[in-house]
């Protein structure tokens, strides 16, 4: 949008003092990192070690660059020195057990590493698979999920442990600690440095475009503390899937995922009002939400749905999200639509809170009467029972029924059940009024 | 947050006999991709000669319109990228790794977010709705 630019006065630039060296180590890292550790991987042959390496690497950067000026080409420096790093220690290892032996293994590490020295630091080509094959290493299955989201921010998208600690809102300790873990399950589970076979590839990228989504989520759902961290993690599950996509482009779930994950962020803007309080979407301010990455979403759609192998999971949520990123307000929305689409979403990826939304979108389909019938259908099932989600929106329809005295007492019921201080007041509020 | 990055060259600048244009437009599309990768690339494009556009000059009231080539100008807008990165540092790294030879420069540059702006002014409100008729860009993030 054409407009005068207001200046103001430019802050420090990029000089070269000691500070701005040390913002140029981390910007550097932030985009070298993945490819280091992956390059240093297939090197020494474990993910831990190559990893340890090129964190000593960057701590060497961090000591000298401010004193001697950053290398020409800080991305190979720092892989030049990890590797220098690798033969050291090979050769302390060495001195405690067979030292002659040992003697001669390293001088032959020594000149092969040596001789690639010179050369490129790495091929772009085998440098994408690298970091392909690092992706899947930090989702390994052995993992615990929170290892896996450590793991992934750390050595894929190159966060510090303090800043996966800051965005978690858990101590750094906790981040070391779990790191630590991972490391040793993979090096004692001798996890290959490898892309999983074609036939195997499915289940495992399932798990890698599941941590980018959770990364997003705790992002995404985050109403409290310091909230511009946690943008930041959506940010960084945003560039995840990105970076996912881009290397496996022939995945409809990869793009179906960054489809999402755009779709989703674009309200972020209208999510919350100016005290931090959260605003439902029917409620939302729609021009503020972020139209240009409507569009990337609805284009990362198309080209999931272009690959011709259907729909599945985040395709059919980001369709749902598609059908209310198009509508100009809740009564125009294609709410028919949403509802075969939830439907749809059922079959493959059968969830009780999609089928509750499916009843909310029946009833604003089909009016609060066909709506409760849904919510009753699900209640008998009892799979939502002790969740303050179903007699919340049960008592919604009953309220737009005027069936006012049930109405009440559901919305009573699930501010009972919610752990939510401000989700509770909202109910309260609600059954005061009804 | 988002950069622009602006590539200019002398006014009449033209590429030496002995480069390979092939070259030049496989190192620009592997640095394009190596953005794509590292999902920092929002948008970009590259712009037609300068005999297609003009110059509109204030100078005088009402404006004159001249026809490009541009007489004045001592260097030419020839393309951009939007890329968003965490700092400012980042889009400098990304900056230096494009493919320009001397002679050329990038002028890089921070895209405003609505929200810097009097959010109490009646057009900057407005501009929300403009944004969304014309689906323009207006991340929120980073």
């Amino acid at each position: 949008m054409a407009r005068a630019a207001r200046h103001r006065q430019a802050g420090p630039g990029l000089t070269d003092s000691a500070a701005a060296a040390r913002r140029r180590v981390e910007a550097v890292w932030r985009i070298e990192s993945a490819r280091i550790v992956a390059t240093l991987t297939r090197v020494v042959g474990d993910f831990g070690l190559a990893e340890d390496l090129a964190q000593e690497a960057l701590v060497d950067a961090l000591a000298q660059w401010p004193r001697d000026g950053v290398p020409p080409n800080p991305g190979a420096w720092l892989t030049t020195v990890a590797k220098r790093k690798a033969i050291d220690r090979r050769r302390r290892l060495a001195r405690l057990d067979d030292r002659h032996a040992a003697i001669a293994r390293a001088l032959a590490e020594e000149q092969r590493l040596a001789a690639t020295e010179h050369e490129p630091p790495w091929d772009p080509g085998t440098v994408d698979d690298d970091v392909l094959r690092l992706v899947f290493v930090a989702c390994h299955p052995i993992l615990p999920r929170e290892s896996q989201i450590a793991l992934t921010l750390r050595v894929v998208g190159g966060l510090t442990t303090d800043e996966i600690a800051r965005a978690f809102m858990v101590p750094v300790s906790t981040v070391q600690q779990r790191v630590v873990r991972a490391k040793r399950t993979i090096a004692a589970a001798s996890v290959p440095f490898e892309v999983p076979p074609r036939e195997e590839l499915g289940g495992r990228l399932a798990s890698v475009l599941q941590v980018v989504y959770l990364i997003f989520n705790e992002g995404y759902a985050a109403t409290s503390g310091t909230s511009w961290m946690r943008t930041d993690l959506a940010g960084e599950a945003l560039r995840l899937a990105r970076t996912v996509s881009a290397l496996v482009p022939d995945e409809p779930d990869a793009h179906a995922l960054l489809a999402l994950l755009e779709l989703q962020a674009s309200r972020f803007a209208a999510r919350i009002d100016a005290d931090g309080e959260p605003i439902l979407l029917a409620d939302q301010d729609r021009s503020r939400w972020d139209h240009g990455q409507i569009q990337r979403g609805r284009a990362a759609l198309a080209r999931a749905d272009a690959i011709g192998r259907g729909r599945g999971a985040y395709a059919l949520q980001a369709a749902i999200a598609e059908c209310h990123a198009v509508a100009p307000s809740t009564d125009e929305t294609d709410w028919d639509r949403i509802v075969r689409l939830y439907e749809a979403l059922a079959d493959v990826a059968p969830s009780p809170v999609a089928d509750l939304n499916r009843a909310v979108a029946v009833a604003m389909a089909g009016g609060p009467a066909a709506g409760l019938a849904a919510v009753d259908e699900l209640a008998a099932t009892g799979a939502l029972s002790g969740s303050a989600l179903l007699p919340g929106v049960r008592g919604e329809l009953l309220a737009r029924l005027g069936r006012r005295d049930e109405a009440r007492e559901e919305l009573l019921t699930a501010a009972a059940l919610t752990r939510n201080e401000r989700e509770r007041a909202v109910l309260l509020r609600k059954a005061e009024r009804t | 947050m988002r950069y622009m990055l602006i590539m200019r060259t002398p006014a009449g600048f033209e590429m030496p006999e002995d480069v390979d244009f092939t070259e030049v437009v496989n190192a620009m599309g592997a640095f394009n991709e190596s953005l794509i990768k590292a999902g920092v690339l929002l948008a970009g494009d590259g712009l037609a000669p300068p005999e297609e556009g003009f110059v509109v000059d204030f100078d005088s009231t009402p404006p004159v319109v001249t026809d490009g080539p541009y007489t004045e100008a001592k260097e030419l807008f020839n393309g951009f990228w939007i890329i968003q990165t965490s700092t400012k540092e980042e889009a400098a790294e990304w900056a230096k790794r494009c493919p320009l030879g001397p002679g050329m420069r990038l002028e890089v540059r921070r895209v405003t977010e609505t929200e810097e702006f009097d959010q109490d002014n009646e057009y900057i409100q407005k501009e929300y709705e403009w944004r969304e008729q014309l689906g323009t860009d207006r991340p929120v993030q980073g």
